[in-house]
């Protein structure tokens, strides 16, 4: 009998705190095993976020800090600066990201930091209880637009992998979601990918993971993930926005 | 020590900084501090050094806190508007146990104010600043020579309680030039067994974070932080006595201000007033041991500051309220004149 499945070593005892039917679990798991393929668990520092993913530095064996609300990519150039051998993971949420943390991105994106973000979108603030994000869709309901996001108040959604992807100092730049198993496989290769540029010394590699919230989106998880495919994607399409490694080639 | 050499406050700071091994620097200009980042910046290539000129004090407080969560030497140099930025980062940073140090050439506020000498960051930076309970450890001086002699204390300060150290200069020492004697460089030390620079061989792996889980841990979280404050108390008081013995008033001053205190002590003694100095260089903890040794004794308190009345509080608590304690501050970044002290000290205590 082969095994199939399995829970990666890397992960400790810890019950993760995500709701059912949230992308995190599986946007961990996949870090936790790419970590254990590419041997890189005794290199990681990952960076953790305020959000839903707050606790994620108890789910890991590895070293874990959690930063400041919107601040893991200062603290991430502190870490990758003084320990550039080192795999350094910034691990932000749409909030913390786009919101109260926009400086400290785009300013570790302009200085071509060379560590890997995973940016988990999914258009809502879950930790605080479903509150608008600067990436909330055109019309989503939210507790802070309950009657539908206007741009007249609110302006428009914000598509970080493209922005991300103008600056020099970015060498990578993709969104992918975890929607479907194909979708999984693919953020698997982005992030994998991610990985391999920054133990190469390139600059900022950035992987947007679209993200279901069924209990901020109030919708049940399969329609979460069907919400992705009619609605997401077309704010936010996937796809490969910068490659300098094909660039390169 | 090496030679001497003329230096101005913030430069000669900067040389004993990467002397005492802090390699990374990161921070935003702001008057009066700027001379710290570009001294840096200046011998990043040939002493290996890290500077980064950050997008804001936020993000500078926070690189700092990500070196000394790898446990590596990091500080960064700012000033009143910087430091308010800059303040949840030292809440984190007291809350996650990382040594840091922290420059505060202060200059008078509030809000964006002026740019000269001033002491009114005091309460902003011995009561906290940030949320939560959590104190610093502020290094007051009062010369060039002082400046550059708290970078390896600082240091080391933080390292052996793992919370970050403010020095706590002011316009006028970070900017004037004094003749200074720099320690012999330090080797780098080693890895931390607490840090989190990678596993890299590490038995075991580490977690910061300063997120609670329920409020019993929390609760138990902060009476460990209380009891190391406790012990920094008890162990890290800091002070000078400037002819205490024979006394009748003794004038209560820090930093650049208290060498002007010195002047009006000799005007005063020329007089026939015996007059001493306690010069607090501790901020936090407050000396209040300083004060202990007068309970008995039939003295005055005259407290001067570059603000409207802060360390004067704290004087106030170490007293008890059993001695006489007056208060003369000027604000704007004005430093009085000896003159103008010795005048105030008559005419309060005639």
């Amino acid at each position: 009998m082969s095994i199939v499945y399995k829970r990666p070593e890397v992960f400790t005892d810890e019950y993760k705190k995500y709701c059912g039917g949230c992308g995190h679990g599986i946007i961990n798991r996949l870090i936790g095993e790419i970590m254990e393929e590419e041997n890189l668990v005794d290199k990681a520092v990952l960076i953790w976020p305020i959000g839903c993913s707050v606790y994620a530095d108890k789910y890991f064996k590895t070293d874990s800090i959690c930063a400041l609300h919107g601040r893991a990519p200062a603290v991430g150039t502190g870490v990758k600066r003084s320990c550039p051998e080192d795999l350094v993971v910034v691990y932000q949420g749409d909030g913390d990201m786009v919101s109260e943390g926009m400086a400290e991105i785009m300013h570790a994106g302009i200085r071509g930091e060379k560590f890997t973000v995973v940016f988990v979108n999914n258009s809502i603030y879950g930790m605080t209880g479903g509150q608008m994000a600067p990436t909330t869709l055109m019309d989503q309901v939210t507790t802070t637009t309950p009657y539908g996001r206007k741009d007249e108040n609110t302006g428009h959604p914000v598509n970080m992998a493209e922005i991300i992807s103008g600056l020099n100092g970015c060498y990578y730049s993709e969104r992918v979601t975890v929607n479907s198993p194909a979708n999984i496989r693919k953020t698997k290769a982005a992030i994998k990918k991610a990985f391999k540029y920054q133990m190469e010394g390139k600059g900022l590699s950035f992987v947007e993971v679209l993200s279901p919230c069924p209990t901020g989106w109030k919708v049940k998880p399969l329609q979460a993930l069907k919400w992705i495919d009619d609605v997401v994607t077309k704010q936010y399409p996937l796809g490969v926005f910068k490659d300098c490694g094909q660039e390169e080639k | 020590m090496g030679d001497k050499v003329f230096m101005q406050g913030n430069e000669a700071f900067a040389e004993a900084a990467i002397r005492s091994g802090c390699k990374f620097f990161f921070g935003y200009p702001i008057t009066p501090s700027s001379e710290i980042p570009e001294y840096y910046a200046k011998k990043a290539p040939s002493e290996g050094l890290t500077f980064i000129q950050a997008e804001t004090e936020v993000s500078a407080f926070n690189m700092v806190a990500g070196v000394a969560a790898t446990g590596k030497r990091g500080m960064t140099a700012t000033s009143g508007p910087g430091f308010s930025l800059g303040c949840e980062a030292m809440s984190y940073m007291s809350a996650a146990g990382l040594p840091s140090v922290i420059v505060d050439c202060m200059r008078p506020g509030p809000a964006d104010g002026e740019i000269l000498g001033s002491q009114g960051d005091y309460n902003q930076l011995t009561k906290g600043g940030g949320h939560g309970d959590y104190n610093t450890i502020v290094l007051a001086p009062y010369s060039v020579q002082e400046y550059a002699d708290f970078a390896p204390l600082a240091f080391d300060l933080a390292e052996k309680y793992r919370n970050p150290v403010v020095v706590a200069s002011d316009g006028t020492i970070a900017k004037m030039m004094e003749n200074v004697e720099f320690p012999e460089k330090i080797a780098p030390k080693g890895r931390s067994d607490w840090a989190c620079d990678g596993i890299n061989g590490r038995d075991h792996y580490n977690d910061i974070t300063t997120c609670g889980d329920g409020p019993e841990q929390w609760e138990k979280y902060n009476l460990n932080l209380q009891s190391k404050y406790t012990k920094i108390r008890e162990n890290e008081q800091r002070w000078e006595e400037i002819q205490t013995d024979d006394a009748d008033i003794l004038i209560v001053a820090f930093g650049s201000l208290s060498r002007v205190c010195l002047t009006a002590m000799r005007i005063a003694r020329e007089n026939g007033i015996k007059v001493g100095i306690i010069r607090p260089i501790t901020l936090w903890p407050f000396p209040v041991k300083a004060f202990e040794k007068f309970a008995d004794k039939d003295v005055k308190y005259f407290v001067t500051e570059l603000n409207a009345g802060q360390m004067v509080n704290d004087v106030k608590l170490a007293v008890n309220d059993n001695k006489k304690v007056e208060f003369y501050g000027r604000l704007g970044g004005i430093t009085p004149t000896p003159v103008e002290l010795y005048k105030k000290l008559c005419e309060l205590y005639k």
